[in-house]
This record gives C-alpha cells, structure tokens and sequence, in this order.
C-alpha cells in the first residue's frame, strides 16, 4: 500500500484539483482530505458521511465563578494571556497547557475536553472517504491530521487498497507536517510565479528534513512558460522529478464549478493529457 | 489603524491586495504574517534593516536538582517531556517540538530543578520600501509555533500608521492570531464553489474574533453566489478584480497590482476611506 500526498506550499495551486483526479484516476484507494480548517476535496467527491466522530483536541480551562476570589495566580502564570481581566478564560487564546488548574488556590479552575470539531468516514462513488471539520478557530490541526491519516490506514489495511490519497494543507506549518510523515511519496503542485516558487522551496527543505520522495506538477504553466522551463531545468538538476505540467485551463474551472472532478466533467485531451502524467506517479 | 486581509482559501489574492493598498496610501505599514510562506518581499523588494530572532520558551533541566520524580512529564498538556528514572539516575527527555512554552514544568517542579532555556523558532525581518515599513514573520522549517511568530510580528505594529495584515490562509489558530485586534477585516475570495466555502468559514473565524469585515472578489466574472452570500450577511462587496491573463502574467513576476495597473490605485484609496469612515 502506498500512500501519496498533494502539497503545494502556496494555497490555490491546484491541490485539490489534482487530487480529485488522482480519485477517478487510481483503484482501490482510500481518499483522506487533510486540509482540515478549510477542506474542499468533499464539493467534488461528495462523500456521504457513515460515521461520524467529536474531535477532542485537547484540554480548556472553566473558572468556577462559586469559588473564585480573584486573586490573580492564574493570570500571572499564564503565559498565553489566556485570563481576561475579570478573571474569564478567553477561548480562542487558551492553548490548553492546564497550569492555571495547578496553581490556583482554592481550585476554582476546571479543566474541561476541548470539542474541537468532527471528523467523518464517507463513502463517495470513488471509493471510502476519511475527512474532517475543524471548529471555527480551534487548535491542533495537526494532531486532526494525524487522527484521520490513522483511520485512513486503518481502512486501507482493511479493504486491502493499494492507495491512500491524502490532499494536503497549503503551508509547512504543523498539519502539512502531520499530513507528511511517513509517507511513500509527496507530490508538490506548484505554479510558475515568484510566490509559488518561493513556496515550493520551503516544501522542497520540509521533505528532504522528513526524508520524503518529491515530485513536482508545474500547474498553470503557461502564465510564464520561461519561468516554468527554467524551474522544471532547475528541479532535475537538483534530482527532483518533474512529473509534468498542466496549462492554466478554463475548462478546470469549469470543473470546479460544476463541483465535479476533472477527470470526471471531460473526457477532451487535456484529460487525456493530465491521465497520462498521474499515471507517471504510480 | 490595523487592516488585515485574510481568506480562508488560499491562493486568492491576499497578498496582492495587501502589498497593493500598502503601496496606494500614505504612511503604511506592512506585517507579512503568512510566517510558514511569506511572501509578501517577493512583490515589495524592500531594503533590509534587520533581522530578530523569535525564540521561545523551553525547559532546561538541573541535572544537580532533578529526582527524576517525573512530575513535570505528568502535567505536561503537550506530552514534550518523558522522565526515565533507573536505580540511582536517571534522564529527562524534551521534545522541543511539543513544547508549547508554557513554562509549567519550570514554574511547578518540587525540585525547582528546571530552568528557562530559550529556543530559536524563526524570524522577524524590518525594513523599508520608500515610505513603507515592512515587516515579515518568517518560522523555520519543520517549527509549529507559528502563531508566536506572528504575535512577535505584530508587536511592531506603530499606532500612529495604518498597518495592512497579511494574514495565513486557513480558519485555525494561526489565522486567528493574524486577525484578532484588527480594526477591520478584508476578506479577499473568488467566485468559486471553493472561494465560497472558505469564504465562509473565514467569516465565521472574523465573527468570533468580532472584526468587522468586507469583501473583495478576485478573479471576478460571474459573482452571483459570493454577492447571495454577501448579501444574506450584510457583508459589502468593496471591490472585483477581474480575471486578466495579464494580471496573472504579471503577478507571476512579481510585479503588484496597482504597479501594473495604476488605475486601481485609486480604488484601493477608495477602499481605505471607506474603512476609515467605518471605524469613525
């Protein structure tokens, strides 16, 4: 079984794209989204939800009014300005460290679950679905991450798939890093564009610290075919396959308003085209 | 004056609007605060002043006090720390990636055997273009502390100018450590099932953090369903920017909107004005 992931560094290269035709594309997979605060691949899968879980992100801290007598200990030790003047515990700042419980005096201070949102086994006409919803505003994405990518597996060992999909985070921040271990290979969509080369840069550094295997998609490649040779030349020289590259098309957004994936709303060359450059990943 | 331009989705073009009004009015500040990808220099090519390291809080153990009692692995909220304790020694393991530095193992140890230590996790870096005072956040590869960067970033946000936000994309807490304290909101998308979607889970993180906000439309054709959702929500549609083969050529090279196209410079004026009279 082999697990593949799309990043990008840059957002709105097309990660989600690409992974939608990854799954019309491969068989026996298991598709799991980890962009979990901004998920999309589910308005083109369209994954009818089996089961569906509460997150626990963590812990939150409640100040019992009852027993409180403002004394303040809290407010001095927390080190994420957490406490609000009237001794409230402001939501979106507590990171859920609990030393305000250990420190207050008259143990005023409760420590409660943090709901941090849901996370769902779908199955979609391309096969099972693992995704998830973030709350609004909460923490620890990368441990959301982590939590699907286990149950993905999971499914995988399961059905005996061959493939997990997993449609990363945009970034290299703490979910695209849950989203990267231990994966076969990671497949960089980037664009030709000082931002996205900039971006895919920093992906390029992430994988080699995690020891990962890259391939990079040059996508919208002729808004700047010169930049997009002479990244595609650069990448090989430094022994980064380029897999392909894929022109700025309105037919793909027209796909992607039509909610479907790409392989899926055209059967016209670049289809063909973009089938023949997946199947290179395989 | 603190304006932050945020989208949930990313790729829409929040960096262009941000580096674009920084570059239409007077006494602008920019803060880059996309800290894992910034790219807001790469538009601005400003004059480096100096670069200050963002470092956070760690543990340091005091191999003279420590018992190996391992009470601090037991209250550590993030599991950074594991205590082996053998017959007559023993060792204290940290995960400086784990740590939060929150500093309740040094505060709480019985032993008063931990000490503050201090760990680089990335970079802030100040300068200027013309009258423009840039400042970007910048964590290191392979670091999670992003919203610390960005907290460090803000903290030379000036009063007196008005301080344009380049916020990540997403809807978690780096975003909202982006966003929370501004005055206003920009929330930048595209007529897209995917720029709505984000659009409005990137409204529900502006609602809770209580930053008013109004929408630009980039890559403007057909708005009908952002304008629907705008509309039900009483959110103002500021500005569109249509989809120009040319503006994405020249984007691609880094060149800013309003110095492709100077027209939109007064729009962008019109824009901040609006703001102001907002926030009076």
């Amino acid at each position: 079984m082999k697990q593949i992931l799309v990043i990008s560094g840059k957002g709105g290269t097309g990660k989600t794209f690409f992974s939608g035709c990854l799954a019309v594309l491969l068989q026996k997979k298991v598709i799991v989204d980890c962009d979990v605060d901004a998920a999309n691949l589910h308005l083109i899968l369209h994954p009818e939800v089996e089961q569906s879980f509460e997150f626990i992100g963590g812990k939150i801290a409640f100040i019992d009014k009852e027993k409180c007598t403002n004394c303040g200990a809290c407010k001095e030790v927390c080190k994420f300005e957490a406490i609000t003047e009237d001794f409230q515990v402001d939501e979106l700042s507590c990171e859920g460290c609990t030393i305000c419980h250990y420190v207050c005096p008259v143990t005023a201070i409760i420590l409660k679950d943090r709901i941090s949102g849901s996370y769902f086994i779908s199955k979609t006409e391309y096969g099972k679905m693992v995704h998830a919803r973030l709350g609004i505003a909460q923490e620890n994405s990368g441990k959301l991450v982590t939590k699907l990518r286990e149950i993905a597996k999971e499914i995988a060992e399961l059905e005996s798939a061959d493939f997990i999909i997993i449609d990363g985070p945009p970034g290299v921040g703490c979910p695209v890093m849950a989203a990267m271990t231990g994966v076969d290979l990671a497949v960089a969509i980037t664009e030709p564009s000082v931002a996205g080369i900039h971006d895919l840069k920093r992906i390029i550094e992430l994988t080699k610290h995690f020891n990962i295997q890259l391939k990079v998609i040059i996508n919208k490649y002729d808004l700047n075919s010169q930049m997009s040779s002479k990244l595609a030349e650069e990448l090989e020289n430094s022994g980064i396959e380029v897999i392909g590259m894929i022109p700025f098309s309105e037919e793909i957004l027209e796909s992607v308003k039509a909610c479907m994936p790409y392989l899926k709303f055209s059967k016209d060359k670049l289809a063909k085209d973009i089938e023949k450059l997946a199947s290179k990943i395989i | 004056m603190i304006v932050s331009v945020a989208s949930g989705k990313g790729g829409t073009g929040k960096t262009t609007v941000a580096v674009s009004l920084a570059l239409s009015i007077e006494n602008s500040q920019i803060i880059d605060c996309d800290v894992e990808e910034p790219n807001v220099s790469l538009f601005l090519n400003p004059e480096i002043e100096e670069k200050i390291e963002v470092k956070t809080l760690i543990p340091e153990v005091d191999k003279n006090k420590c018992n190996y009692c391992g009470f601090c692995s037991q209250i550590c909220a993030y599991n950074a720390l594991s205590v082996i304790k053998l017959d007559s020694h023993g060792d204290v393991l940290l995960f400086p990636h784990l740590c939060h530095g929150c500093g309740g193992c040094i505060l709480l140890c019985p032993e008063n055997g931990m000490k503050t230590g201090y760990r680089t996790v990335g970079e802030i870096t100040r300068g200027y273009k013309e009258n423009i005072e840039f400042i970007e956040g910048r964590i290191n590869i392979s670091e999670v502390l992003a919203p610390k960067v960005i907290e460090e970033a803000k903290k030379l946000i000036k009063p007196d100018k008005i301080a344009i936000i380049d916020a990540p994309p997403g809807t978690s807490c780096p975003a909202v450590a982006a966003i929370k304290g501004s005055n206003f909101c920009l929330l930048v998308t595209e007529p897209t099932p995917f720029g709505l979607h984000d659009l409005e889970l990137a409204y529900e993180v502006t609602k809770a953090v209580k930053v008013p906000v109004a929408v630009i439309i980039n890559k403007s054709e057909n708005d009908k369903i952002i304008e629907d959702f705008c509309e039900k929500n009483n959110i103002p549609v500021l500005m569109k920017i249509p989809f120009q083969r040319k503006i994405a050529e020249l984007y691609s090279k880094g060149v800013p909107l309003v110095s492709a196209i100077p027209e939109y410079k007064e729009k962008f004026q019109s824009l901040i004005n609006f703001i102001k009279g907002i926030e009076k």
